[in-house]
């Protein structure tokens, strides 16, 4: 890497390359769990004042007022706590799928061809049709979106994880294990799991951009959370009502603010990913 | 030339035909099951918001075999299937097969055209980024793709319609066709006018990928053996990259941009949403939302085949198109 990104100048220029890793992503999931706390803390019912309705955005309203003269930056941060939550609701359960699903393949060779079907199967409807699937079959709502991004979100993590399985399974110490009398799930849970933990940890990080974004996707399509919740999904679909008359800052903002943090959980799991798997750092 | 082995190729599509009915059969059945098992009632979906008595519900129900089993449901589900009958939309209260026809021609001219400019400046700014590694140009390519990644399609169909259409006022906010006219009044003119903005967010957001594929493929080219030689043998810079790289990282590059039907398609049904384009993308929420479960899933079946085909068409180019991979085993 000849680049230098910005931490390595000035202030933070006495430190390794490993510590500012560490310092990335410690500040970036700082500003997470701030966004977190704040939105969680804010009541779900925000005071509504008509005479303040559809204000440009200001000092007092950064990101503007809406229809009901609500502050559009307060119910912004409530959708972003709302959107992370659901995140990591369905980043957890989609890394806890492709976890099973790749022990599952390495039992024997027609698990894991039904393993592989399963992937080929999953990949082959749009992801969102999918996900409007799944969301209406289960009747909407968080659990549905939850369970819809959950369920559609486990495939690229099971691919690496199989294959990293399978490799595994043929190294000496897992044969010597077999022939000691260990049973699979001894080998599984003891020789195997601890080595690809990492691997899951990262996996589920990285999933979490993609699961807020398709949750935010969903829910503008109307097939997420119900219109009373507070997520941005919510926000920015309303805000198509009012995008004629220039309301602008209505889907402007809670949009930019929605990137932000995808874009954050980004960074987050890249660094992640460098700091656990030194040897692919350069890639 | 391009030569290829057609006993093997038509084995290999046959096993692929096989393939796809399997999937087509299992996603008929597995969708049908799921919306057999969500809150929607299709009796009471048929009729709307009309009134009626209980006794004419359990006819109704009688008549649709809402009393049968799940397992007798999904066998006459699939047999109807079979039989080519997708059922009959309740919205548009015509059979599936014409809406989706109808439908997914509108967003064929809207998928392809942005494909395509997806496809040509995709690879372009990946050449260019991978080209000019390190440099300002590489940096803002990529910070474009990082960002582009990490933003909701709709969002950017959103800002681009609130700059063009609201405050430029370059282009209409919505519909395909002007109020006040019929569909088929509408001139060649006035139709691209509306197709533009959806197009161009849909180009736009498809690049990214594909960008940072190109990009990284030609940087490990820039490190292979053969490069160095070429500059050794004093050949121009751009020269090396048209002659040696390009010719390396078209055919992944287009089995990429193949492979992409299922974003192409997800990226339709939010764009269509935003610009009130009237094609799949449409009809498919109006069907989610209006509980029009023919229709939905007579768009997951077509989808599945949309997407299957691009998968098909990526594996096809990737051994039988590329002359290294064709080789030992084809005489």
């Amino acid at each position: 890497m000849t680049e230098a990104p910005w931490y390595n100048k000035g202030l933070f220029s006495s430190l390794n390359l490993r510590q500012k890793t560490l310092l990335t992503i410690g500040l970036t999931g700082l500003v997470l769990f701030v966004i977190f706390i704040c939105g969680w803390l804010i009541d779900a019912n925000l005071p509504t004042d008509f005479a303040m309705k559809m204000q440009a955005p200001s000092f007092s309203h950064p990101f503007g007022t809406d229809w009901m003269g609500r502050d559009m930056f307060i119910r912004t941060i409530k959708g972003l706590s709302l959107s992370i939550v659901i995140g990591i609701g369905a980043s957890i359960i989609s890394s806890f799928i492709a976890t099973i699903l790749a022990f599952v393949a390495s039992v024997n060779k027609w698990f894991d061809e039904f393993v592989s079907w399963l992937i080929d199967l999953f990949a082959s409807i749009p992801h969102i049709l999918l996900i409007m699937m799944i969301s209406i079959a289960l009747g909407k709502g968080a659990f549905g979106v939850i369970m819809a991004v959950a369920f559609s979100h486990w495939v690229n993590l099971t691919r690496v994880l199989r294959a990293e399985v399978l490799q595994i399974n043929t190294s000496e110490y897992v044969a010597l294990s077999n022939r000691l009398g260990r049973s699979k799930l001894w080998i599984a849970k003891e020789h195997i799991l601890p080595l690809v933990l990492s691997q899951i940890f990262v996996g589920t990080l990285l999933v979490f951009p993609h699961a807020i974004m398709h949750e935010a996707s969903v829910t503008f399509l109307g097939f997420g959370l119900s219109p009373h919740e507070p997520a941005i999904g919510i926000i920015l679909s309303e805000s198509m009502s009012y995008l004629a008359m220039g309301a602008w800052w209505l889907a402007f903002f809670p949009g930019l603010a929605l990137l932000i943090v995808v874009l954050l959980f980004d960074i987050i799991g890249d660094n992640l990913k460098r700091l656990l798997d030194p040897g692919e750092a350069n890639n | 030339m391009i030569k290829i082995n057609s006993k093997k190729l038509a084995k290999f599509l046959g096993l692929k035909a096989v393939r796809l009915l399997i999937l087509l059969i299992v996603i008929a059945a597995i969708s049908f099951i799921m919306i057999q098992l969500s809150p929607i009632d299709p009796v009471r979906a048929y009729l709307g918001q009309r009134i009626v008595s209980q006794e004419q519900l359990a006819i109704m129900g009688e008549y649709w075999g809402t009393n049968l089993s799940l397992g007798e449901r999904v066998m006459g589900w699939l047999s109807t299937l079979a039989s080519g009958s997708m059922g009959f939309s309740l919205i548009y209260r015509v059979p599936v097969t014409e809406v989706i026809v109808q439908k997914f021609t509108a967003s064929l001219t809207l998928m392809v055209s942005s494909w395509i400019i997806s496809g040509i400046f995709g690879f372009l700014l990946g050449v260019l980024a991978g080209a000019k590694e390190g440099t300002w140009i590489d940096k803002v390519i990529k910070t474009y793709c990082y960002i582009l990644q990490s933003s909701p399609t709709f969002w950017i169909g959103l800002v681009l319609l609130m700059v063009f259409s609201v405050y430029l006022g370059w282009f209409p906010i919505g519909l395909s066709v002007p109020i006040g006219q019929l569909s088929d009044t509408v001139t060649f003119w006035q139709w691209l006018h509306r197709l533009i903005l959806p197009a161009f967010t849909l180009s736009i957001v498809g690049i990214a990928s594909l960008t940072m594929y190109t990009r990284d493929k030609l940087i490990s080219v820039k490190k292979s053996d053969y490069f160095l030689f070429a500059q050794a043998r004093g050949e121009s810079f751009w020269g090396i990259i048209k002659n040696h790289g390009i010719r390396n990282i078209l055919i992944p590059a287009i089995t990429i941009q193949f492979m992409s039907f299922n974003e192409l398609f997800g990226g339709t049904i939010l764009v269509e949403q935003v610009f009130a384009y009237p094609g799949i993308g449409q009809a498919t929420v109006a069907a989610g939302l209006r509980s029009d479960v023919p229709l939905l899933l007579g768009i997951v079946i077509i989808s599945t085949i949309f997407v299957f085909a691009g998968n098909l068409i990526a594996d096809i180019i990737y051994q039988y198109v590329d002359p290294r991979l064709r080789g030992e085993d084809d005489d």
